[in-house]
């Protein structure tokens, strides 16, 4: 009965979706400035010197530059939430701009920056940036709570001597038990498995921990740091170079002359071969990237609904389809980080693989 | 006239990363239905297998979704450019 009249009430909000919702987005709101949807995505998807909270109120990052007048740091406020490029900070003697999160440095005498037509600066050129940006700064903390989270699993193992650990220690075992067991040890072998656990363990929990950080959405955390093609390209070339430096002379060989083959056929897929070395680390890097920006993108995107239907009546479908992808995001973010592992772990069985072993 | 549609859409870089991110989607969404279903039917058949199988599943279906992904960013880099 209950169930009923619930049905009922969500009967009519949905149908009150459809004839007011619609409705209400003719009239067009006057004096504000037209709302774009992909601006606000890339924007929140982006990096940026400045950690935004809500409409003014934003907390400042330390910008820190390389120039040829030496190391100059200042704080992100003194460009007062100016990215078009207007507002000129002066250190050392030189004039640095922000145009679209990107610090530029003002060519000699000049006092503005003047751009082409796809919004590049044509008289300033860009410093070597070492800022703090909200990125980095996501990632020291998404470190800082790592090494928590692991030296008191430690501690709470020394406490406990042989008994089961008590407290946090308990919650990460069963996670580092099925890194080793089904990740570590069917693919790389019981014999050489343990070499690579640290860096296993480390990869699962970085990036997992970051996608997650990504996923909430206040202060000190909603970076999208997973979703940077460049911190999954140093993943990537980590477990790449990992991957060469403990490779065997069958992997080569099974590279480069591929054993039991006519010889024209062996010429021919050697080429292949060594291609396919090359993308598999560039398919980890860009699954990882893709598939947490799709994800902030989705959810960014569901929120726009409301702003561009321009009505109150498109919020409770789009909070309720932002609530599905969430949930969903949640799985995908653990996904991701245990596939990201279990590939570097296949790739790392295959570099081992030995010639008794087929 | 389709010549002018053409021109017109080819003013406009958006339309042509829509229409490549949706073509690498289908591609995805075929393997990734493909591998479900079997993965299902496998499950079906042993129960006792299903935690190799579901394992399995899930990194095949990472590998042909990197294909469909790498059509979204092939998008994304036309929509920004």
């Amino acid at each position: 009965m209950q169930s009923n009249t619930f049905k009922a009430f969500l009967a009519i909000i949905f149908l009150s979706f459809f004839t007011t919702g619609f409705a209400d987005s003719k009239d067009p709101t006057e004096g504000e400035k037209e709302f774009n949807a992909s601006e606000l995505i890339f924007h929140h998807i982006g990096d940026a010197h400045s950690f935004h909270i809500a409409s003014d109120l934003s907390v400042p990052l330390p910008v820190i530059l390389w120039t040829e007048n030496g190391l100059v740091a200042f704080s992100s406020s003194e460009f007062h939430h100016d990215v078009d490029g207007k507002t000129i900070v002066e250190k050392n003697g030189l004039k640095f701009v922000n145009l679209h999160e990107k610090i530029y440095q003002l060519n000699d005498g000049e006092s503005t920056v003047s751009l082409d037509k796809d919004n590049h600066a044509t008289n300033a050129i860009r410093p070597m940036d070492f800022s703090i940006t909200k990125n980095i700064f996501s990632m020291f903390l998404s470190v800082a709570l790592l090494l928590l989270i692991f030296i008191l699993s430690a501690r709470s193992y020394k406490k406990s001597g042989d008994k089961m650990p008590s407290g946090i220690g308990r919650i990460m075992e069963p996670i580092v038990v099925f890194i080793r067991d089904e990740v570590a040890i069917p693919n790389i072998g019981e014999k050489h498995y343990g070499k690579f656990m640290p860096f296993l363990l480390t990869l699962f929990f970085f990036i997992w921990i970051n996608n997650v950080i990504g996923l909430i959405p206040f202060f000190p955390f909603s970076s999208n740091l997973s979703g940077n093609i460049a911190f999954t390209l140093t993943l990537a070339v980590i477990t790449f170079l990992i991957t060469l430096f403990s490779s065997k002379k069958y992997y080569w060989k099974h590279m480069l002359w591929m054993p039991g083959l006519p010889v024209p056929m062996k010429l021919f897929l050697a080429p292949i071969e060594i291609i396919g070395m090359f993308v598999k680390p560039i398919a980890l890097m860009v699954r990882l990237f893709a598939n947490i920006t799709a994800g902030h993108v989705i959810v960014l995107s569901l929120i726009s609904l409301i702003f561009i239907f321009k009505s109150v009546w498109a919020a409770p479908i789009s909070v309720a389809f932002t609530l599905f992808i969430s949930v969903i995001e949640v799985l995908v973010v653990a996904i991701q980080a245990y596939i990201f592992t279990m590939l570097s772990a296949m790739y790392f069985g295959q570099a081992l693989e030995e010639e008794h072993e087929h | 006239m389709s010549l002018l549609l053409l021109q017109d859409a080819a003013a406009n870089y958006g339309a042509f990363a829509a229409i490549g991110a949706g073509l690498a989607a289908i591609g995805g969404g075929i393997g990734v239905g493909k591998i479900g279903g079997a993965a299902m039917e496998a499950m079906a058949r042993q129960p006792e297998m299903q935690g190799k199988l579901q394992g399995s599943a899930i990194v095949l279906i990472a590998f042909i979704e990197a294909v469909a992904l790498f059509g979204v960013v092939v998008g994304l880099l036309g929509v920004l450019k």
